[in-house]
């Protein structure tokens, strides 16, 4: 008991030495409510502020606006849309063309990153050097012009329909935009498309197979070209079985302008060059400094084991490049997606331009805004779970 | 050329010979590398050829309209940015008084262009930047000094892309260090409403972040109270670009070794002046390079306030092209944009893989 008198003196001995505004809990508890109250006490400010601005100027909260019609009509639209439609069915169809054109834009951005980053580190001097041109000329630009330059260049300097460019076969470039061929619908092609995932579902499981048996035997399975002979030539012999219906429906000079075929707006194409170019340069570099960080050690030592040249690419440089590339890769396909907002500049019907129009039709701003944001916000958000996730498993493992 | 000297033959050998070993090593070592080099040397010569003709060759200087440039010459018509140069570096900012804007764009840049130089990296550097930016608001608000007052709704072109892109980066860079700290913070209210600040402004494109300026930020305040659109532009630039830089210095507070948080509370030094003299010092130098970066990138994103209709270059451009005698010289306008901030921006990026080689010099063993 005695001890404990004493403790008890000195403790409190000890805090009559240090102010309670000296202990570090009480501060950071004090200071966390003043946070608290300071940041939903401005919210509740604003707030309030904004109901009595909006009843003042007889604007109407809620998402009650989306049940309305919406009155005005969208150019483009991958789904049945007309203005008697409602404000929700607008935002459908923007988000479908956001979709749209990200889709694309990645594929396309993809593909073109990789021949310049690859072009980059060419023994040529020349390929190299005209790839840095590329990548050079392209990321100091703003996208915004040169979203302004491929439009003016559609707009301004591309012919009309009757002397359209005619840079491929049955495609053509004029100021009505990009026409190009479209296999017709044939009931034949659903079958196509079952021998297709067939193939890929037998590749996925001959893969399975394939590393228990090389567990279990060493004998490696050669699944690439197994799986690439299942998902190419099934469909391949499906379509042929089934009387190869193959008709391409081309683009026609008819009267004043083409009919038949598929074609992308001159918005739309606009948008889609600015932005596959902007984003290939950025793509460039990743894939460039992805290639190099893998250590030369590493593609001699796999030739000292004796593999072969294409072993060595897809066993040893590959696997670890693409732990490099694959982060950066998907923040560029995040920006892609976050730069495609900009087509609101040269009137391409996004999600943006279909939420603006709404803000100005009805003067929800908020609301719109809101939808937007909580969009945005959805595909980034989950793009990034799904990234983390990556991470986590392909870390390497420290011993 | 610095493979060249390694393959360099004998010396005293003359210049065709060494071209023609170093073209041999490099572009014709194989068949296949042959037809490529051919290939795509003619294809850039008849580009650049095609360029150089456009805009030189058959190029127009002088005319007074687009009717007599294209009746002179079939190339560029240069006379279009010979006329409306004014117009688009300064745009709607009164005529007679340009001369002050003309003032603040050559001060921005010498104060931007100083503080490059790693030599200049101190304390009075930053009181000149105070100073600088006093004269600046006073050339360009005037009103006083008898300096006639100038609305900043009239503030237009190169001076306004350059007050946005750094008065962003200066504000910009105060929050970002507030908020990666937060965002390190043991306070979990803190970090939490430091992170989730960070992830909405990294989750939405800023186009989303301008529009809640422009269209949003006018409905929360209180009625007869106003901001002008240039600071709502600023505001929102700003906050979008502290979230990008609060990443990166948190990757810089990261990568610090924890023996720098412990040496210092070791000494019992107070969280501020831990953080203050240790801990900042490391991290920022450490993150510098993508922190350049992202200025290159602030500087382009800029050109995204001319769709909440500022007069910015890429906007006094845009108005520059609406001129009925100057109409569809969009490539002469664009090329004459593109070159300001082509220069401006590669300069950067320049800079900033320099500064990348200067700051590493003293890890390197």
């Amino acid at each position: 008991m005695a001890t404990s008198g004493i403790a008890d003196r000195g403790s409190t001995e000890r805090s009559s030495d240090t102010k309670i505004w000296n202990n570090p809990t009480v501060r950071g508890v004090f200071w966390q409510i003043v946070l608290i109250v300071v940041v939903l006490g401005s919210g509740a400010y604003l707030a309030s502020n904004a109901f009595d601005n909006l009843a003042r100027q007889h604007i109407a909260s809620g998402f009650g606006f989306l049940n309305r019609e919406a009155g005005f009509d969208i150019s483009e639209k991958l789904v049945p849309y007309d203005p008697s439609d409602t404000y929700r069915d607008a935002f459908i169809v923007g988000l479908l063309n956001t979709f749209e054109v990200a889709g694309l834009g990645v594929v396309l951005a993809t593909i073109l990153g990789t021949l310049i980053g690859v072009a980059r580190l060419s023994p040529n001097w020349l390929v190299s050097k005209l790839a840095q041109c590329y990548v050079e000329l392209w990321r100091n630009l703003p996208l915004l012009l040169q979203l302004f330059f491929w439009y003016a260049i559609m707009h301004v300097a591309a012919p009309g329909p009757r002397d359209a460019w005619n840079p491929l076969p049955d495609v053509f470039v004029s100021n009505r935009g990009l026409m190009f061929p479209m296999p017709v619908a044939d009931p034949s092609h659903k079958l196509i498309w079952i021998a297709f995932f067939v193939g890929i579902a037998a590749t996925i499981g001959l893969d399975w197979w394939g590393r228990k048996r090389q567990e279990a035997t060493g004998t490696p399975f050669p699944i690439l070209g197994a799986g690439a002979a299942l998902i190419i030539g099934l469909p391949v012999i499906v379509f042929l079985a089934t009387g190869a219906h193959l008709t391409l429906d081309k683009p026609v000079m008819q009267g004043f302008n083409f009919s038949g075929g598929s074609s992308f707006s001159p918005e739309l194409t606009a948008l889609l060059i600015g932005l596959v170019v902007y984003t290939a340069s950025y793509i460039a570099e990743i894939v460039r400094s992805g290639i190099l960080a893998v250590s030369h050690g590493q593609t001699e030592a796999a030739g000292a084991l004796g593999l072969q040249r294409g072993k060595v690419l897809r066993l040893i440089v590959l696997p670890q490049a693409l732990r490099v590339i694959i982060p950066p890769m998907t923040s560029q396909y995040l920006n892609l997606t976050k730069n495609s907002t900009l087509a609101v500049a040269i009137g391409f019907p996004d999600l943006v331009f279909v939420a603006q129009t709404q803000i100005n039709q009805t003067g929800q701003a908020i609301e719109g805004i809101g939808i937007i944001m909580a969009t945005y916000l959805a595909i980034s958000l989950s793009i990034s779970l799904l990234m983390n996730i990556y991470n986590a498993r392909i870390a390497l493992k420290g011993r | 050329m610095a493979t060249a000297t390694t393959m360099l033959p004998a010396p005293g050998a003359n210049g065709a010979k060494r071209f023609g070993l170093w073209a041999r090593a490099n572009l014709f070592n194989s068949v296949g590398n042959g037809i490529i080099t051919v290939l795509f040397g003619g294809l850039a010569l008849w580009v650049l050829w095609g360029v150089f003709k456009w805009g030189v060759l058959d190029a127009v200087f002088v005319a007074p309209n687009m009717r007599a440039c294209q009746a002179a010459g079939t190339g560029a018509c240069w006379a279009f940015v010979a006329e409306k140069w004014r117009f688009i570096l300064f745009g709607r900012f009164p005529y007679e008084e340009q001369w002050r804007a003309a003032l603040v764009t050559i001060l921005l840049f010498g104060m931007t262009g100083a503080s490059f130089v790693p030599k200049l990296w101190r304390r009075e550097t930053a009181y000149a930047w105070v100073a600088v930016l006093v004269i600046c608001g006073v050339l360009m608000w005037g009103g006083v000094l008898g300096l006639a007052p100038v609305e900043s709704d009239l503030w237009s072109g190169l001076p306004l892309t350059l007050i946005l892109s750094l008065l962003s980066m200066i504000f910009g860079f105060v929050l970002a260090v507030f908020l990666a700290l937060g965002r390190r913070s043991n306070l979990p209210v803190v970090r939490l409403v430091c992170t989730v600040f960070i992830e909405v402004m990294r989750g939405v494109p800023l186009i989303t972040v301008l529009f809640m300026a422009s269209l949003m930020l006018p409905l929360f305040l209180p009625p007869g109270f106003s901001v002008s659109k240039v600071l709502r532009a600023l505001i929102a630039i700003t906050m979008f670009l502290a979230a990008y830089q609060a990443e990166d210095i948190r990757a810089g507070l990261m990568a610090l070794p924890k023996g720098q948080f412990e040496a210092a509370d070791a000494l019992g030094l107070s969280y501020w002046r831990k953080t203050k003299s240790i801990i900042l010092p490391q991290a920022i130098t450490i993150v510098i390079p993508p922190l350049v970066g992202n200025l290159i990138g602030n500087f382009k994103n800029t050109s995204l306030v001319s769709i909440i209709s500022l007069l910015d270059l890429m906007s006094t451009t845009q108005i520059a092209l609406i001129d009925p005698n100057w109409r569809g010289l969009t490539s002469e306008a664009y090329i004459f944009l593109g070159s300001i901030y082509f220069v401006a921006c590669f300069a950067m990026s320049r800079y900033s893989q320099w500064l990348e080689v200067l700051l590493n010099k003293g890890k390197r063993r």
